[in-house]
């Protein structure tokens, strides 16, 4: 399976992500955000980082970038796009996705481990994964969802939440909510469910020394789904 | 403007100084000549005051593949692998504009390590505040982490370790120190060092604005009333703009173009210019017309002066121009051939098709005023007499509980949750243990680090405070299974002109001489920030101490939180019960005179060299070492982090349990055994003479002691966590 990184200026996940792929057998090309055109590609992953700095608004910039108009053709054409915490704020920029990622409520960055539920998995991301909640790892300090009622409704008629913030053992309350996201949103996808943009690094928790292991659950299933 | 003695005195300069200008130059400097003697000779740059005692520090050591004299030290961790660190100050912008000044702290710290070669793998930070109560504690410390968070998360360096303490000596002086550690390639490192005529000299990075002008003169003075009106002297960073320019660096330092590069940072063009020079014994001309400008109309005067953030000097190898042109615009950044080397040993400044400084450099490096100041020995206090009678009426759970949520010892999640400490995918042992651990990515190898400091320890006698935080150091790598290999210093203290203060310089540095020489834990790198005084009161003398640690097999790191119930824990090293300065005397007793534990460097080594083995033999699966607050915070720390309880012992021959619990008798560490290992840890302890305490059993929820103690984790816990967010909260 082949996948390709943008990397735009200012990412700092773009080498995090690079590894985790390759770890669980992509191939992997990394993509500069001058170029016109992505190499074919089964998976393109916009990846976290503080692309043009968060200057003006986080991802709005990059959304403008001359590389998303070839993301925005391959996500329209049914590809899948991954966008991980700058990367998903950058996809609701190109409206992708629906909604915004505001401030954080308690108005700090925040780093640390959170539990989320898997919402659906009717889906090639977690299509088959043996787990429901998984312990991923935070590190942003605007990963506050937020969207207009209708498009919440949207949301929740569609089944495009993909994960909430949780307890360990899966409340949805509003303690185990880092950042103040409405209804607890951690991950969304786009209708069709081939773009998903969440707050979660999976990239961080690839093997037992570091925060877990979760993340390997999600390339590895997510790889099993592409076969 | 024409130049006088007032004028100079305006610029931070002595009259005596200024004396020697002119009689060095055989005529009155202009105002930008003026302005260049005044940032290379103030205490931020020249050094003046602390130089001789410097070089009595123990630089030297097998590993050590650059000490101090560059932008960073350099330590060999095989493979070719290098580790580049240092330490450095930036506590007078921090107290100005806390969030400014934090920031460009840690960007500028970033810059000495990569303008090496190295790419930052770890940030650290030691940072200091006044006491809570005072007004401006907590907005201090809010702007001081965001400006760290800020600037590091923006970079994706991960912020694996640091301390905070508070104390109402820094209410009107706080302390900002950051610490960045870069991983190179040994034999692609760079420096500063020019050589070559006629190469040419570029500017990189961001445009020259006005901002920090004065700068390093205003880190070499004491603060009074009027500091709100210094603002305008703390640079303003831009952690975007940084993590292009160590993209672009790293991407030119892939082939052979540069042949020397340095960092613009205190007193920017001017330092960074005239170290070049001066260290490759040639002359350097600069076009100031060329300098990128952020603003209309800068003078040469403020040109040379700026302290912009974000910008490189580079030599180049001739006829690589277009080539780093290119990168640089890839990049979106300034890119500017301001000038060449020559043979002329002068610095020669050109504006607007003039010449408007020529400057011998030999008058601004070597020839910059070194000073023997007076300074005054800090006699051993006398040891306190307790009355244990007194003890009698104290309640050790209460005692513990208040201790554990000390300011200086409670935990500091609401700090590390703002910093991405997870960035790099690397680091395997998180802020909160006794070390920062990050992987050398792609490697078995892991680069362990720590810093610290004892300012209570080193105001009550200096010599003995130096010795105990570079041995703290040394314990806090040792603990999580590292071999310590190097440090880093940055000595804040008063203001030198004091013979107390001076004093306290000349015993602490060398009391880590000492200690760092009987280790063999070499200082390669760090910096000196005197004049830490406001309105006449000075800090207390507060070296902090960066180590470095290595760990061959990652997997061999071990963590302090306790594994399995059944498992004894042992007490290594012998507890007298010294509680002169400790957190309990100070605490409990309101008794805040005596003298400091004092070290025993034989122990020490012996102890710490055992543990590591113990640690690389897989004897002992959890590992501690006691410091503020006594075995009882340690082993308290030891059962939060592990959600564990242990029984202590009846212990054989108590003489006070109050001095045995809470006494800060250096070298010491607690460890857990598992039971099979408990004959072969017990042998070699014998063998290698060292004493050791049968502490207690690991057991499932509380924490007991006889009929003394009997605590649920859980309080244990909230007594520890919540000090720090209730604080920030309320």
């Amino acid at each position: 399976m082949k996948s390709s990184v943008i990397i735009f200026p200012g990412s700092n996940c773009d080498r995090d992500m690079d590894v985790a792929l390759k770890k669980f057998g992509f191939k992997n090309t990394m993509v500069w955000h001058d170029n016109q055109s992505i190499p074919k590609s089964d998976l393109i992953v916009l990846p976290g980082g503080f692309s043009y700095g968060d200057y003006l608004r986080c991802g709005s910039i990059a959304s403008k970038s001359k590389i998303i108009k070839s993301v925005i053709d391959f996500a329209n054409s049914g590809g899948l796009v991954l966008g991980v915490c700058n990367g998903f704020q950058i996809l609701t920029e190109t409206g992708l996705l629906p909604g915004i990622l505001q401030q954080n409520k308690y108005l700090n960055f925040i780093c640390k481990n959170i539990f989320v539920k898997i919402k659906d998995k009717k889906n090639k991301y977690f299509k088959n994964i043996k787990k429901d909640i998984l312990e991923l790892h935070i590190a942003h300090n605007e990963g506050n969802f937020f969207c207009t009622e209708a498009e919440l409704k949207n949301l929740e008629d569609n089944n495009q939440i993909a994960l909430t913030y949780c307890s360990s053992n899966g409340l949805e309350d509003e303690i185990n909510n880092p950042n103040g996201a409405i209804k607890n949103i951690a991950g969304i996808f786009n209708k069709n469910k081939n773009v998903l943009g969440m707050m979660p690094h999976p990239e961080r928790m690839i093997d037992k020394f570091l925060s877990g292991e979760d993340g390997s659950l999600f390339f590895e299933n997510l790889l099993g789904n592409l076969k | 403007m024409q130049v006088t003695e007032s004028v100079a005195i305006d610029h931070g300069l002595k009259k005596e100084e200024y004396f020697k200008i002119c009689e060095l130059l055989k005529r009155t400097p202009n105002i930008t000549e003026l302005a260049i003697f005044s940032a290379m000779w103030n205490e931020h740059c020249s050094y003046k005051s602390s130089r001789i005692h410097l070089k009595k520090l123990h630089t030297q050591g097998e590993q050590v593949v650059q000490g101090p004299g560059e932008n960073a030290g350099i330590i060999d961790i095989g493979d070719n692998d290098a580790i580049v660190f240092k330490i450095e100050s930036h506590n007078h912008p921090s107290f100005i504009e806390p969030y400014q000044g934090a920031a460009t702290g840690v960007g500028g710290i970033m810059r000495d390590v990569f303008t090496m070669g190295a790419r930052p793998i770890a940030n650290l930070n030691s940072i200091h505040f006044g006491s809570p109560q005072h007004k401006k504690t907590k907005n201090l410390l809010r702007g001081v982490v965001k400006g760290i968070g800020g600037y590091g998360n923006c970079i994706g360096v991960p912020t694996i370790a640091g301390q905070t303490s508070f104390d109402e000596s820094y209410n009107g002086n706080i302390l900002v120190n950051a610490m960045t550690i870069g991983l190179v390639n040994k034999n692609k490192i760079f420096y500063s060092k020019a050589a070559g005529l006629n190469k040419p000299v570029i500017y990189v990075g961001s445009k020259t604005g006005r901002d920090g002008i004065h700068g390093a003169s205003m880190a070499s003075a004491t603060f009074d009333d009027k500091i709100d009106e210094k603002k305008p002297t703390v640079q303003v960073g831009d952690p975007f703009t940084e993590k292009l320019l160590l993209e672009a660096c790293l991407e030119l330092m892939e082939d052979n173009s540069i042949i020397s590069i340095q960092d613009m940072g205190a007193a920017g063009l001017t330092s960074s210019s005239i170290e070049m020079a001066s260290k490759g014994n040639l002359g350097i001309k600069l076009d100031l017309s060329r300098v990128p400008c952020r603003e209309d109309k800068m003078s040469p005067y403020e040109i040379m002066l700026s302290e912009s953030q974000e910008r490189m000097l580079i030599i180049l190898e001739n006829g690589k121009e277009n080539h780093a042109k290119k990168i640089f615009d890839k990049w979106n950044l300034d890119f500017a051939v301001i000038g060449e080397t020559t043979d002329s040993k002068k610095i020669e400044l050109i504006f607007n098709n003039s010449k408007v400084a020529e400057i011998p450099i030999d008058l601004l490096a070597e020839n910059a005023p070194v000073y023997d100041r007076k300074w005054k020995k800090t006699k051993l206090p006398q040891k306190l007499k307790f009355n244990k009678e007194n003890f009698k009426s104290l309640n050790i759970s209460d005692c513990l509980k208040k201790i554990l949520s000390n300011p200086n010892i409670s935990e500091k999640k609401w700090i590390w949750d703002q910093y991405d400490h997870t960035v790099m995918g690397d680091t395997i042992q998180k802020p909160g243990g006794d070390a920062g651990v990050v992987r050398v990515h792609g490697t078995k190898k892991a680069v362990a680090a720590s810093v610290d400091s004892s300012a209570s320890y080193c105001y009550s006698h200096p010599l003995s405070g130096g010795k105990q935080v570079v041995c703290e150091s040394w314990r806090n790598l040792i603990s999580v299974g590292s071999k310590p290999i190097a440090i880093t210093n940055c000595l804040n203290f008063g203001n030198p002109e004091k013979e107390k203060n001076m004093g306290e310089f000349v015993e602490c540095v060398e009391g880590i001489t000492e200690a760092s020489k009987y280790l063999n834990f070499p200082v390669v790198s760090g910096n000196v920030s005197f004049y830490n005084e406001t309105k006449d009161r000075g800090i207390k003398p507060t070296p902090a101490i960066g180590g470095i640690g290595l760990i061959k097999d990652y997997k061999n790191m071990i963590t302090m939180d306790l594994k399995d119930v059944g498992n004894p824990v042992y007490v290594i090293g012998k507890t007298e019960g010294h509680l002169d300065q400790s957190i309990f005397a100070k605490d409990i007793l309101n008794e805040k005179k005596g003298p400091p534990p004092s070290i025993n460097l034989c122990n020490e080594k012996n102890i710490g060299e055992t543990v590591l083995s113990l640690i690389e033999k897989k004897l002992v699966i959890s590992c501690h070492d006691v410091s503020l607050g006594g075995i009882l915070t340690a082993i308290s720390k030891m059962c939060i982090k592990g959600n564990k309880g242990l029984k202590i012992n009846n212990l054989k021959g108590l003489t006070n349990k109050y001095e045995y619990f809470f006494g800060e008798d250096q070298a010491r560490y607690l460890v857990e055994i598992p039971r099979k290992n408990l004959n072969k840890v017990v042998e070699i302890l014998n063998n290698n003479s060292i004493h050791f305490d049968d502490f207690g059993i690991i057991q499932e929820k509380n924490l007991t002691f006889n009929s003394d103690i009997n605590l649920p984790i859980e309080e244990l816990s909230d007594a520890h966590k919540y000090w720090l967010k209730d604080y920030m909260d309320n």
